[in-house]
């Protein structure tokens, strides 16, 4: 990768729509809904500039489903939304995961149920891991935890969609969405525009059969056939794993968290890491496949788990997947329409600590 | 002498696949199927199609035409196919719809890709009826029609109005070409044909956003013959969603 | 002389051909094709009567039916 010198002052949201940019996503398919508003806003202008095509979708049901048909096309291409609109999108996210088209979507995640709040929120963890809509699939899904790691994931999404043709979620929230960091932008040396170009809709010539793209698998045994294979392709997923540890190493008490809320933790751990107190931080970054591998090596290590989510408790069912035959992990949520600071982290984690 | 000079006048398109279709005896899906094929064949468009199809009896259409496709979800053709076109603007994209997949779960994606001007072409096949699902009532079912759904006939007060798709396709600014068409007898087919040919100019030529509704018979859910089934279409359907072109900007030179 | 070729294993015997023939020459067989539809035909008997026209052709939602015409030709019968 060529690194360019430059550094910007940027919120998250347009960390994510340059980092698309930069890896020549060519289209764009918006709705307003807050707090996503940069992305689509940022994109009308910069991706028509950049040669592509951007179109205001009448909902976030058609806006998914553009992108399911310019997937297709095998052209790179993405959607963004907020919580409520990814409800909407799960019908056309479960079409291309069954009919294998390579897309980037992005969710920044605000609090529900319902309308919520617009404020941030981790509700949609289990709708971003477990296949929020229809039928047997995953995806891939990335949870950035600054604005400079939200540019960079973006860009991989791409390559991960392309490689493996699915969809891949990257998961921010409003917090991180709205957040202005510095950052070092760069450019890919290497795209391959025409990445599809053994499977994609592109005319059908002389030399070759006719091409589809489908998720209707009727004749018999061909639908089963169809799940194993999807099956297999997750399953290869989990080499591809990748998390943050900090100061793991020698703690006894290792708090589970991400996105927006693994930043708040790490504050409170590097504060208790001054004190003496021996705390770490896991912070999966792969949300689907999940580290499982990385923390149970941790859970073998006997160390004890703090999960901590803003939600009721969601990721913590996939730490206690993981670790389940050493250790288990407790739980402390953060309702969505809070926002906590690293202080109010303190008690829990302590409690903790101190074996309750 | 006669046999050497004798010459095939009328034979299946190339690009229609040669096998027996899916459909019952006197559906009209297969008409509507061939005049697509013919003029992708006579317009030389078979190579740069990308067809975008739909849900419902006509799912199946990729399985008859030697294109490439994409399958939509239900209703969303219309926005996967402005998908597919804007991600490769130099190829052919139409979507094959029928009634409830268009007028009804799709009405939202049909009336905006037609607003936006998409230069897409659409063939809407309105039989009245869900057909793949067995006979329940569409947004197109005539008052008083007979379906699994409204057992006595679609009521007007509880159950509203066939829906005229033609009409308010028309009546949107980005809208090219709008007809309504009829596959009933052999003079409405060819009009039909001539409807599709416009509206596939339209797309091609750049002008914009074409639809054509072809009236269609379904004597399985109609419980009719298929002969009745024309007769129906003739002395029912006609009457309350008549024929013609409703919208035809491409003389005037275009919209930009 | 015109004749018509239905392919029969298409033919799903509903008829609609029969109702446009302006010379009245197509009608049910007594064949059923493999997929048990009463195929139409056109008997040997009316067999020179066919025009061309492709009004059956053109009607029949299968494509089941191939129109061969020939060119009146000089001193042709």
């Amino acid at each position: 990768m060529t690194k360019q010198p430059e550094r910007i002052f940027i919120k998250g949201n347009e960390a994510i729509a340059r980092g698309a940019l930069a890896a020549r996503c060519k289209c764009f398919f918006g709705y307003p809904i807050t707090p996503q508003n940069d992305i689509p806003e940022f994109m009308s202008t910069e991706i028509i500039k950049a040669g592509g095509d951007f179109v205001q979708a009448e909902s976030e049901v058609a806006a998914a489903n553009m992108l399911l048909g310019a997937a297709a096309a095998g052209i790179r291409s993405m959607t963004s939304s907020s919580s409520p609109g990814m409800s909407l999108k799960q019908e056309a996210i479960s079409y291309m995961a069954g009919s294998e088209v390579p897309a980037v979507i992005v969710n920044v995640n605000r609090g529900g149920p319902g309308l919520g709040d617009i404020g941030p929120a981790q509700g949609d963890y289990y709708q971003s891991t477990r296949g929020g809509g229809h039928g047997d699939y995953r995806h891939f899904t990335l949870a950035p935890g600054n604005v400079q790691e939200a540019y960079d994931l973006t860009i991989r999404a791409f390559d991960i969609a392309f490689e493996h043709r699915t969809p891949v979620l990257i998961l921010a929230d409003a917090i991180l969405g709205q957040m202005k960091e510095p950052i070092t932008p760069w450019t890919p040396e290497k795209i391959d525009d025409e990445a599809g170009r053994d499977w994609a809709i592109t005319g059908k010539t002389a030399d070759r059969e006719k091409r589809l793209i489908k998720s209707l698998f009727l004749a018999e045994g061909e639908l089963a056939e169809q799940n194993k294979h999807l099956q297999a392709k997750y399953e290869s997923w989990t080499k591809l794993t990748e998390c943050e540890q900090f100061e793991t190493e020698d703690a006894d008490l290792i708090i589970c968290a991400y996105g927006s809320i693994a930043r708040i933790a790490k504050s409170t751990v590097r504060k208790f890491r001054k004190e003496g107190k021996k705390v770490g931080l896991f912070r999966p970054i792969t949300l689907y496949p999940f580290p499982s591998a990385q923390l149970k090596a941790l859970a073998e290590q006997d160390k004890r788990f703090l999960t901590i989510e803003h939600n009721l408790g969601q990721m913590v069912d996939d730490v206690r997947l993981a670790i389940r035959t050493v250790s288990d992990s407790d739980f402390f949520p953060i309702y969505p329409g809070n926002l906590p600071t690293p202080d109010e982290l303190e008690e829990p984690i302590l409690k903790c600590l101190e074996g309750k | 002498m006669s046999e050497i000079n004798e010459k095939l006048v009328f034979d299946k398109p190339e690009i229609i696949i040669d096998r027996a279709t899916h459909y019952c005896p006197g559906c009209h899906h297969g008409i509507a199927h061939r005049l697509v094929g013919e003029l992708l064949d006579e317009m030389e468009l078979g190579g740069n199609t990308l067809m975008t199809t739909s849900i419902g009896c006509s799912v199946f259409l990729y399985n008859y035409l030697n294109v490439d496709a994409v399958e939509a979800p239900h209703g969303r053709a219309p926005a996967v196919a402005t998908g597919v076109k804007r991600a490769r603007p130099d190829h052919f994209v139409f979507t094959y719809q029928g009634d409830g997949d268009l007028a009804s779960i799709g009405m939202a994606e049909i009336m905006h890709a037609a607003n936006r001007g998409e230069k897409i072409s659409v063939v809407f096949v309105n039989n009245t009826v869900y057909g793949m699902t067995g006979g329940q009532m569409a947004p197109t079912t005539l008052i008083g029609q007979k379906t699994t759904t409204c057992p006595n006939g679609r009521c007007e007060t509880t159950q509203g109005s066939p829906i005229r798709m033609t009409e308010i396709i028309a009546s949107l600014g980005g809208v090219a070409y709008a007809a309504r068409g009829s596959l009933d007898s052999v003079k409405n087919i060819r009009t039909a044909k001539k409807h599709l040919k416009k509206a596939f100019e339209c797309q091609t030529n750049g002008t914009g956003f074409g639809f054509v509704e072809l009236l269609s018979g379904c004597p399985t859910n109609w419980k009719m013959t298929p002969l009745q089934a024309n007769e129906r279409i003739q002395n029912d359907m006609i009457p309350y969603f008549p024929l013609g072109v409703f919208k035809d900007i491409s003389e005037d030179g275009g919209i930009c | 002389m015109s004749r018509i070729v239905v392919q029969e294993d298409r033919c799903k015997g509903c008829l609609l051909c029969t109702t446009v023939c302006p010379v009245n020459i197509i009608v049910q067989s007594d064949r059923f094709n493999v997929s048990g539809y009463k195929v139409a035909e056109v008997p040997e008997s009316d067999a020179e009567k066919c025009t061309g026209c492709a009004s059956c052709a053109l009607i029949c939602p299968d494509v089941a039916i191939k129109v061969y015409r020939t060119p009146k030709t000089k001193g042709g019968k």
